[in-house]
């Protein structure tokens, strides 16, 4: 590694560091319905919305009312994508002429863009219309980020009130989330990406002569402004095949380095906004703390991989894969990222990854995506290792263990079990079903450990919501389209549904007011507690499935072999 | 007084009959009430089947059969742990009920007087009671006053005082009458006394689970799924392994290795003990002649963050005592203490008794006889509110003196048409301030001075609140004296805050208004006017002293009637939640070291070529033996771990009242560093063991 590549990687996480309590504080403001910045240009749409669709923004509602229209809202947009891809033929803005969309293929893609995954079974450019990218899948970029802003903001309700079923307004937090935060920070972002050179247009292919003579069609299309919501929302769903590391849709070093920010942006603020809303800002940077320390070590342990010598290539980088343009500090960087942020977009070829790196990053997914997450997903993820750890430990105090005031008990503990269990079945048996079965086997396109490696990422990626994919394979059979699907929607909601239950618990309980005698969750000494629970718990689970990929794949390496 | 002994912890006798137990607890619907332990009894009974069918056709395995046994051992020594809780629980509930298996109750009906078994008794009855009959139930004195011998139960040898209404009308089975005759209304059926209740809280089979263990085990059943499935779908990635490595099929996990991996994986450790933790808990209460009426309430203690606690007897020994003697101006301080004492003589108040003792300490006056000295004593009235002598001197006066209230002396020395000095009055005033008690003496008409009488604030209960404070509860005193009086003691005893002149509703309202603020309120009391008070706080500890409705009302009963129980009740509490809590951390803690024996045990075969040691022996860190070594050590550490940790478990983890975060970082030391690092030894000691 150089020192450029330190600089590079210090400034990255001083910027994150810094822009965390910025940004956090302005979501503050606009979730909380204070006076902010933002108002004065959206304020008129936020009334027209509530107007239009008969919203009284003010009315609260309790967990189930609140599930409920999350769960509706959820179907009603899975529905739309779902029609609008078996019809794309009939629908207008598709000048490639592209043919409808298989049924299973159109179902895994709009569970995929609704559960904020973006798995892409597909290749973009040569599967959907632009009306289905702008009007389907960039929408639900943008709604599915804001949900799981929704989710958080209720958990985070429940913490801080007290003897109440009121836990906020779905549609309120929606729209607000949508307009004030992803919309104009979008909008900057699309901006300064379309001055790199990352193209925006409605043209149809332009279909050129190579050097070589060779005939070759260079895709267009309205690709800036769903770039900028795909990194900012924690999406990841690509507008082209080669997602970030085609030149259209990450053309320079800096467009690189601001899509690596957005990855992390949002979930890192939210932190912040965390711990404003629950009365202790303290309590915000001890998880955004944890949050960053798995991040490095990750990152540590993956970029020693690359550059380590090993008996096949010795000293040579690693280059196989990787984009020439970024090199291989920036596509650890961001393989380590983006499968922490739960986001799924890709600079590099994670399939071509050192086998400890690439496990780094599945290690990620596996660990429920809290590692800053999904936009509110991880918040809400980490919120449940969090419950998880105050009460395995909190009873060393001697009191029964309670959380910010409130008192961890059996429904808490239930709720809590079925959210860490949810993703879990996911990985663990369609996984296992996968590598015994036929139609698992033969989509395969690598042997050994790495194949095993391929299919676990797979389903670990689609449990945690991530969507990126360690490619090598291929995934658009009704096989992984739907077992893929139904992992997404498992991981998903039935991590979801129990974490509004918990908020809806703990809004209903009294708040216990701090004393000398009260286990504290915001000092080091938890935030140790926090990490170990996350890896024995989150983590230890898989050990055997990954001892039988990358750690024999790694030790295989050393033993000069590969597959 | 066998309650007053700690049973030793393996007793002989009862460790006979819990192994004894440990074999009738393999009865499946009562396996089946510890989940994590049912699957390991599955485990062994699956593994069990695989040894025999092993032996029919032919291909006997030692291995299997090994793990066959440690795996039910497992599970015995799971039940063992409880057993054992519950022997010792038993024991020292059994030896507080012993006494009344045999009392033939004296059974009114109509007019007539029957002799019935206790065992009979139904609620409602009217039993009568004389000198030397044993009380047959619980019941309350509806008519009648007599003395009670209770050392039965509480282990104090002077007797105790009954009478039909007050606060003092509770009576409690199996304690003895040695005076007088009471008529007693039984309140408790045989079976359902408080002593019964408790029994039944130790017992297996009516044991209910309490809140937070039934959080604990729906945990620890969630992590047993997590492993489950984690296990289950193995063989698919192994098979997928085992192609990818040119190997045959038949080299896959066998049933008794995947058992023998989940069984270490789930948390056994604490799911084999946590039954045991709840009931010793219990047995610690009992030790120290506390009675809970329910699990829930000693949970509860550990939470507790506020005490309101009586001034009287919790925080100063109950009676105020004479400290000083102020003459009154021309009088001498011996002359003031020489009519003080005389005046308190026939006075049997602990006051009075507190008067000779400093009159005789200060200045060596004796105590004399008062008929000796033709004196008459004039007893403390309500009306008068002073006391004193009247005698007679050798020239025949009648000479009176009084001691009293500033108010009462004032007007005896003016109706005497004697003088009231401004300056005895400032004497009283400043005394008062201070929160002393002013006892005014006077001779006929001339005030002779005051007696200084202060509530002494007992021994080391300041440090004893500085600790409290220290664990994060905050202590209220709780008083019927003045505001005045009430802060000068709050400040000598070092409590957080006060309630003077507290009457029963302040109490309840100040119960409300903690709770309201999210508080978990404690506090111990006796009276009937205690009874909405104990029933509202979350912890309300009833004196057995007290009335039958006060002790109904609360959650806990203090056999000693020892008002500073309130403060061990909560330590108990603690501790109890704490070694459930460090349990589950050691047994979770535990998993890391399982992985390193057991994966490169199995997978020591995988893309290993010719030389049959693949690459995932480098995660044999432990270097251990061979890969059935290496599992049946995970295994039978897993399940001596267990025995191992039932003294802990029973005897509770060191307590100490410290700060939250000082006993986390201890504990976590301890069972969590301790409990990653312990398995990787035990596991490589047993593999030396077994492979020598």
């Amino acid at each position: 590694m150089t020192v450029l590549d330190f600089i590079q990687i210090i400034l990255f996480f001083t910027l994150l560091i810094g822009l965390t309590p910025i940004l956090g504080n302005f979501m503050y403001k606009v979730f909380t319905g204070s006076k902010h910045f933002m108002l004065p240009v959206f304020g008129w749409l936020e009334r027209v919305t509530y107007k239009f669709s008969g919203i009284n923004p003010d009315e609260e509602t309790n967990w189930k009312s609140y599930t409920f229209s999350l769960l509706m809202f959820n179907l009603i947009g899975f529905i739309f994508v779902f029609l609008i891809q078996l019809f794309q033929a009939q629908l207008p803005l598709n000048p490639a002429n592209l043919p409808n969309v298989s049924w299973h293929s159109a179902f895994n893609t709009s569970v995929s863009f609704m559960t904020n995954t973006n798995w892409q079974g597909y290749a973009g450019e040569t599967t959907l219309s632009y009306f289905v990218q702008m009007i389907g899948l960039a929408v639900q970029n943008f709604v599915s980020a804001a949900t799981g802003i929704a989710v958080l903001l209720a958990l985070v309700r429940g913490l801080a009130r007290k003897t109440t079923d009121h836990l906020g307004n779905f549609w309120t937090d929606l729209t607000r989330s949508t307009l004030y935060v992803l919309l104009p920070l979008s909008i900057l972002f699309a901006v300064v990406l379309v001055g790199q050179g990352v193209v925006q247009n409605f043209k149809t292919y332009d279909t050129v002569q190579t050097i070589q003579g060779a005939t070759q069609v260079i895709p267009q299309g309205p690709a800036a402004s769903q770039i900028a919501i795909k990194q900012l929302g924690t999406n990841g769903g690509g507008f082209f095949n080669a997602n970030s590391s085609h030149p259209f849709e990450n053309p320079t070093p800096f467009s690189n380095f601001l899509e690596l920010l957005a990855i992390l942006l949002i979930p890192a603020a939210l932190t912040y906004t965390y711990g404003k809303m629950v009365g202790s800002t303290r309590q915000g940077w001890t998880i955004f703390a944890a949050m960053l320390i798995l991040l490095v070590v990750g990152l540590s342990i993956s970029l020693y991989a690359e550059y380590s010598s090993n008996p096949i290539f010795g000293h040579l980088p690693l280059m196989e894969g990787k984009e020439t343009r970024f090199g291989i500090t920036n596509s650890i960087l961001w393989s380590t990222s983006t499968s922490a942020a739960s986001n799924g977009s890709v600079n590099a070829m994670h399939d071509s990854l050192s086998p400890l790196a690439g496990m780094v990053a599945m290690i990620n997914l596996m660990l429920g995506e809290v590692i800053f997450g999904g936009v509110g997903a991880g918040l809400y993820g980490m919120v449940i290792f969090v419950i998880l750890t105050v009460f395995i430990a909190g009873l060393m105090v001697g009191r029964s263990p309670e959380y910010l005031g409130k008192k961890i008990q059996k429904f808490e503990v239930q709720m809590a079990i079925i959210a860490v269990l949810a993703p879990n079945i996911v990985i663990l048996l369609f996984a296992a079903w996968a590598s015994v079965s036929s139609p698992g086997l033969s989509s395969l396109n690598n042997a050994g450990p790495h194949g095993l490696s391929e299919i676990l990422y797979a389903y670990s990626s689609a449990a945690g919501n991530n969507g990126s994919a360690f490619a090598g394979l291929n995934a658009n059979t009704v096989f992984y389209n739907l077992t893929l699907g139904f992992g997404m929607l498992i991981g998903r909601f039935g991590i979801i549904v129990p974490v509004l239950a918990i908020a809806g618990s703990m809004a209903g309980k009294k708040k216990t007011p701090s004393s000398a005698g009260t286990f504290h969750t915001d000092n080091w000494l938890f935030i140790g507690l926090l990490i170990a629970v996350i890896l024995i718990v989150g983590g230890l689970t898989h050990f055997p499935a990954l001892s039988f990929g990358p750690i024999v794949e790694h030790l295989q390496m050393n033993n000069g072999i590969t597959f | 007084m066998s309650t007053k002994q700690n049973i030793s912890l393996f007793n002989r006798k009862l460790a006979l009959q819990a192994v004894k137990d440990s074999f009738i607890k393999l009865n499946p619907a009562l396996l089946i009430k510890n989940p994590v332990i049912f699957i390991v009894a599955i485990g062994s009974l699956l593994t069990t089947i695989v040894v025999f069918a092993g032996i029919f056709q032919g291909n006997f395995s030692l291995f299997n059969l090994n793990i066959a046994i440690w795996l039910w051992f497992t599970v015995l020594f799971a039940n063992f742990s409880e057993a054992i809780a519950e022997g010792r629980g038993k024991a020292q509930a059994e030896s507080l009920r012993k006494n009344r298996t045999q009392t033939i109750a004296r059974k009114i009906e109509g007019k007539q007087e029957v002799a019935i078994n206790a065992t009979e008794l139904k609620k409602g009855d009217v039993v009568v009671c004389e000198a030397g009959d044993v009380i047959p139930s619980d019941g309350e004195v509806i008519e009648g006053i007599a003395s009670v011998d209770e050392s039965a139960i509480t282990g104090e040898s002077a007797p105790v005082i009954r009478e039909s209404g007050g606060d003092r009308s509770a009576v409690t089975g199996g304690t003895k009458v040695i005076s007088d005759r009471v008529l007693i209304r039984i309140t408790s059926e045989s079976g359902n006394t408080f002593i019964d209740r408790m029994i039944a809280l130790v017992e297996g089979a009516k044991r209910q689970k309490t809140p937070n263990e039934i959080a604990l085990s729906i945990l620890i059943s969630g992590l047993t799924i997590v492993f489950l499935l984690a296990v289950a779908t193995l063989p698919a990635f192994f098979s997928y392994s085992l192609s990818a490595s040119g190997l045959p099929q038949s080299q896959n996990l066998t049933i008794p290795v995947l058992i023998a991996l989940l069984v270490c994986l789930i948390p056994t450790t604490i799911g084999g003990l946590l039954s045991a933790i709840g009931i010793s808990g219990m047995d610690r209460l009992l030790q120290r002649n506390v009675i809970a009426t329910s699990g829930r309430a000693i949970e509860a203690a550990g939470d507790v963050d506020v005490l309101l606690l009586d001034k009287t007897g919790t925080i100063t020994l109950g009676n105020r005592m004479a400290t000083n003697f102020i003459p009154a101006e021309g009088v001498t301080v011996e002359e003031l203490a020489d009519a003080a004492q005389f005046s308190s003589l026939s006075d049997e108040t602990p006051e009075g008794r507190s008067i000779v003792v400093l009159a005789k300490e200060q200045f060596n006056i004796r105590g004399r006889e008062v008929h000796q000295l033709n004196a008459t004593f004039i007893p403390f009235t309500a009306q008068s509110r002073m006391s004193g002598v009247d005698f007679k001197t050798d020239d025949g006066t009648i000479h009176m003196i009084r001691k009293g209230s500033s108010e009462a002396i004032r007007s005896f020395v003016q109706s005497n048409n004697g003088f009231y000095t401004q300056k005895i009055q400032d004497i009283v005033s400043e005394l008062a301030r201070q929160g002393a008690t002013p006892l005014v003496v006077a001779e006929d008409k001339r005030v002779l001075g005051v007696i200084h009488l202060k509530d002494i604030v007992k021994g080391g209960i300041k440090q004893r609140f500085a600790e409290l404070r220290k664990m994060g509860i905050r202590t209220v005193m709780i008083t019927g004296d003045n505001s005045l009086t009430a802060a000068a003691i709050a400040a000598e005893a070092g409590v957080d805050d006060f309630m003077a002149e507290a009457t029963p509703e302040d109490k309840l309202r100040r119960i409300r208004e903690e709770q309201a603020n999210g508080h978990l309120v404690g506090m111990i009391g006796d009276g009937t006017n205690d009874a909405p008070a104990l029933a509202q706080a979350d912890i309300g500890i009833a004196m057995n002293t007290g009335t039958q409705a006060a002790r109904e009302a609360g959650n806990m009963v203090d056999l000693d009637s020892n008002p500073t129980k309130l403060i061990e009740v909560v330590e108990v509490g603690k501790q109890l939640l704490m070694t459930r809590g460090s349990l589950t951390t050691f047994s979770i803690a535990n998993d890391v070291a399982k992985y390193f024996a057991i994966i490169p045990a199995i997978a020591i075969s995988l893309y290993s070529g010719k030389s049959g040691i693949g690459p995932l022996s480098a995660l044999n860190i432990m270097n251990l033996g061979s890969p059935q070594s290496a599992i049946l050590s995970a295994v039978i550490f897993n399940a001596i771990i267990i025995v191992m940790l039932i003294p802990l478990a029973l005897k509770g983890v060191q307590y100490k009242p410290v700060s939250a975060n000082a006993a986390l970082t201890k504990n976590l030391l301890i069972y969590g560093l301790g409990g990653i690092i312990a398995p990787f030894i035990g596991i490589k000691l047993i593999d030396i063991l077994i492979n020598m």
